[in-house]
């Protein structure tokens, strides 16, 4: 089954796009959305770093989107600026670090179109396993931060007076995040990934009343997405990532029409 | 002492050059209700931080018991639409309670049909009868209320303040409380602290209904929850923030 290239595509996406939902979530509850493009940009610092000390892509990507994370949290403490200026800042600047640095070591080529769009069509099974342990422990870890991290999200002084640690919570969280993206960069690019966090999650606002039903539809939102997408691209020979996330766009305008007057969607589900 | 929940030890919050408040020293023992009142920037709120560990002092110690469980009823939250939370969510926020809890402490506050009513669909006095009722139910050992009946209607802010104090008869908690009304307080308060960038004096509050004036001015049914607090300053405020221990 695994030798079939369409299947391992199909399974790398899924147990990505499962992941990306709840994330994504808080990514569009915090207001930082454009956090996944921030650190999708110092994507490129990790891959060029990798590249020059000859170390392992996911690791490096890791640890620069983790810095990079953590500057942000540092950031947002010890300046006025709003999160959309401090990501804004972060994102460009480290892209020009990344860039100058691919000048000076002229020895490294970079597939510049891999990096943003991945080829999830290439996936090995190495590839699916990093997504499916690195994305279970990813969602553990983000269920047992979810009431202080939900908690602070709603009201920091409330959770902070009432004893949840909320800070670390987010640290945790935006480290999750850096490691997504690790995972994710060689499969689907920094573009698809992105667009995962956020579209997904988008659609799922509209249909949703409450927190735990909006992760989990988001989450539904990405699988169908993901799924959709990859067969209108065999189908119609288009790139792979644009066109799932064309189709998770399409779920977006859908979901504008009037859904939550169906019963599974209204108000009194027990979620 | 025992029955010590937190204590503010001549404590100061320093921010942009200048200070918030200072030399403030508050205790709020078990069952006990302590108001601070003051005018608007007289460092209120950041004194209820300060005793909620929220904000360390620049100047002087806060002690907070560790082992006490506390509830906080901020002045403001406001919750962006990209979160639906239902009332039912937002009761457990910190804490997950059973469904018999919630609606026994939501009609406590009389909000028990909007169970599943979105937050933002309540109206501020409402949503006021909300961070109160998550409060209560947490059933905690220090109660911190920021102005918890602003946007309340009178009689709904009498019934707040009776349901304030059975809390405190119910669960011998301790409660600080803040209230912008320089004069009128609950009248089962211990302690009246007076703010307006420090201590400006402290006591305990004079039965309202015993003050003829008050009786004059709010007729017979003034209602016995609230008591009148007679402030004894020593000094004088002066525009420039400075202050005049002259007269």
């Amino acid at each position: 089954m695994f030798e079939d290239f369409l299947f391992r595509a199909f399974v790398a996406g899924i147990g990505l796009a499962i992941i990306t939902g709840p994330l994504g979530c808080f990514i569009v509850w915090r207001r930082l959305s454009y956090f996944g493009d921030t650190l999708s940009h110092s994507a490129l610092l990790g891959v060029v770093i990798a590249y020059a000390l000859s170390f392992n892509i996911i690791l490096s990507v890791f640890i620069i989107s983790g810095l990079i994370s953590l500057s942000l949290l540092y950031l947002q403490k010890k300046t006025n600026l709003p999160n959309d200026a401090l990501l804004g800042l972060l994102a460009h600047s480290v892209l020009a670090i990344g860039l100058v640095l691919l000048g000076l070591l002229s020895f490294i080529r970079i597939d510049l179109m891999g990096l943003l769009f991945g080829d999830i069509l290439a996936v090995n099974f190495n590839d699916i396993l990093l997504v499916w342990i690195g994305g279970t422990a990813v969602l553990i870890l983000l269920v047992i931060i979810w009431r202080p991290l939900f908690a602070g999200t709603v009201n920091l002084e409330l959770a902070k007076a009432e004893g949840m640690k909320s800070e670390l919570a987010n640290a945790i969280f935006t480290l999750l995040i850096a490691a997504v993206i690790a995972i994710s960069i060689k499969i689907v690019g920094i573009l698809l990934i992105t667009g995962l966090l956020i579209i997904p999650a988008s659609a799922s606002r509209n249909l949703s009343s409450n927190p735990i039903q909006m992760a989990i539809i988001a989450s539904i939102v990405g699988v169908i997405s993901m799924v959709l997408g990859l067969y209108s691209s065999l189908t119609w020979n288009t790139s792979t990532g644009p066109t799932i996330l064309s189709v998770a766009l399409g779920i977006f305008i859908i979901t504008l029409l009037p859904w939550k007057k169906l019963p599974i969607l209204k108000k009194k589900t027990r979620l | 002492m025992e029955n010590l929940l937190i204590e503010l030890n001549n404590c100061g919050i320093y921010r942009n050059e200048k200070w918030l408040v200072r030399g403030v020293s508050i205790k709020v023992f078990k069952g006990q209700i302590v108001t601070l009142i003051g005018p608007n920037g007289s460092g209120k709120s950041t004194t209820a931080k300060m005793a909620l560990g929220i904000l360390k002092p620049d100047e002087g110690n806060n002690l907070i018991q560790d082992d006490i469980k506390v509830s906080y009823v901020p002045q403001k939250i406001s919750i962006d639409w990209s979160l639906p939370l239902r009332v039912i969510d937002f009761m457990n926020l910190i804490e997950k309670y059973n469904l018999n809890n919630i609606t026994e402490t939501l009609s406590l506050t009389g909000i028990k049909h909007l169970l599943y009513e979105d937050v933002r669909n309540l109206s501020g006095g409402e949503f006021q009868r909300l961070l109160m009722a998550r409060a209560i139910a947490k059933k905690p050992d220090f109660l911190v209320l920021d102005e918890p009946v602003q946007g309340v209607d009178y009689p709904g802010e009498i019934a707040l303040y009776k349901t304030i104090q059975e809390i405190v008869k119910n669960l011998n908690c301790g409660i600080l409380l803040i209230s912008h009304n320089l004069h009128v307080v609950m009248s089962q308060t211990d302690h009246v602290v007076c703010l307006n960038g420090h201590v400006c004096c402290s006591g305990a509050p004079k039965s309202i209904v015993k003050e003829a004036e008050y009786i004059k001015l709010f007729g017979k049914n003034m209602d016995p929850t609230l008591a009148f607090y007679e402030h004894e300053h020593d000094h004088n405020h002066l525009p420039d923030g400075s202050i005049d221990h002259s007269h």
